[in-house]
């Protein structure tokens, strides 16, 4: 093969083969990391679960769907002895700079376990401390919403916001109170479904 | 040219970013810390070796014509492997790092380095230079991270040296390109003696 002339036919040919060799790179790549990447999204997915659910309950890892005043939120069940002790719901609402997801945990008794953030982007240092800031979300543990109210102090609430990052605790907020109510339509699920508990 | 200057011209003569000015997209995006450019750095370090190779070994038979599709495919290949081997072997950088892996294909460094080096030279010394223009954006990167980190957060590589937060303006936007912009004026006086 000669520095190949540009004809239609050395094009086509040449084309092809590169793009042939590269599917089958490709093809070899994703085969072998599948497995790793499925094991790290189950393991990742577990290890959040567990952070926001009680301790010493059976997680179901498979994943539900609710629909509630029109949005579908999915979740999971932890149950201890065959009754359900929560939910970790999967809440997303609009934070300052794009989608804030949660993953809420909600005792059957509607108090808030934890919270945890899957996914946002907000501003580094400012709102993206919702992330790590324990003062900020060590408040939801333990969350009560039927003696305190669940919303930012701005707005009548008992949640201290975050300093100068009013829009984000709110999204935050907003995402855990929305959970709440998600578990409190469960809970009267499971209480139509199983009458004799309780 | 001898093979060692063809790894140290990426630091100075040929600084992918503060003399060829090139992949700002990268470099101003994910530079928010010192540990994010080394990442970016050798993550574009690794396509840029392996496609200056493979492109250098089959630029004799792809047709003059069809040389940028056939280069891109080539580079698109390693990128595509990079980010699925990242996402499965080290999640935690691939989720810092994210949107900015799969934008290496179009980082204009790499593709510059095909077509003006790796193109007409041999397989060997297209290898050494994705290695040096490679290194030197990395160090580039670094550098910008760790000044941007050091005035944003008041930490360098996350070990904190102040209590509290640093200049935000740092972490964001226009941090960036004022560092860009100073350290560009301070290695260009600095290689000019």
């Amino acid at each position: 093969m000669m520095a190949a002339q540009s004809n239609l036919k050395n094009m086509v040919l040449c084309l092809t083969a590169v793009c042939f060799v590269c599917a089958a790179v490709l093809a070899a790549t994703y085969a072998v990391t599948q497995e790793p990447i499925a094991r790290t999204a189950q393991h990742t997915l577990q290890q959040s679960l567990a952070e926001v659910l009680p301790q010493d309950t059976e997680i179901d890892v498979q994943e539900q769907t609710l629909l509630l005043d029109g949005t579908s939120y999915s979740y999971y069940a932890c149950t201890q002895d065959g009754r359900v002790q929560g939910w970790a719901i999967r809440s997303v609402t609009a934070g300052f700079g794009g989608p804030l997801t949660l993953l809420v945990g909600v005792r059957a008794d509607g108090t808030v376990h934890a919270a945890k953030v899957l996914s946002h982007s907000e501003t580094p240092g400012l709102g993206a401390k919702c992330k790590e800031d324990r003062t900020f979300t060590g408040q939801f543990k333990s969350f009560d919403p039927r003696t305190r109210k669940l919303a930012v102090r701005k707005d009548g609430g008992d949640i201290d916001a975050i300093t100068a990052s009013t829009i984000t605790s709110r999204a935050y907020t907003l995402a855990v109170a929305n959970a709440v109510k998600v578990a409190a339509a469960l809970q009267d699920g499971t209480r139509e479904e199983d009458p004799q508990n309780e | 040219m001898s093979k060692w200057s063809l790894i140290t011209k990426g630091f100075i003569k040929e600084n992918p970013t503060f003399v060829l000015v090139l992949g700002m997209c990268p470099t101003l995006a994910v530079t928010t810390s010192a540990m994010n450019g080394l990442e970016m750095g050798l993550a574009t370090m690794f396509v840029l070796l392996l496609s200056n190779i493979v492109i250098s070994l089959i630029s004799p038979i792809v047709p003059d014509k069809v040389h940028i599709p056939g280069y891109i495919v080539v580079i698109a290949t390693f990128v595509t492997v990079l980010q699925l081997l990242m996402q499965a072997f080290v999640p935690a950088v691939y989720e810092e790092l994210g949107l900015f892996i799969p934008l290496i294909v179009v980082n204009c460094i790499v593709l510059g380095r095909a077509e003006a080096f790796a193109g007409s030279h041999g397989a060997g010394e297209s290898a050494l230079d994705g290695i040096g223009i490679g290194l030197g954006f990395t160090v580039s990167l670094t550098l910008i991270g760790i000044v941007r980190e050091a005035l944003g957060s008041g930490a360098v590589f996350g070990w904190k040296f102040i209590s509290g937060d640093g200049i935000l303006a740092f972490i964001m936007a226009p941090g960036a390109f004022l560092v860009l912009g100073y350290l560009m004026v301070l290695f260009n006086k600095l290689a000019k003696k």
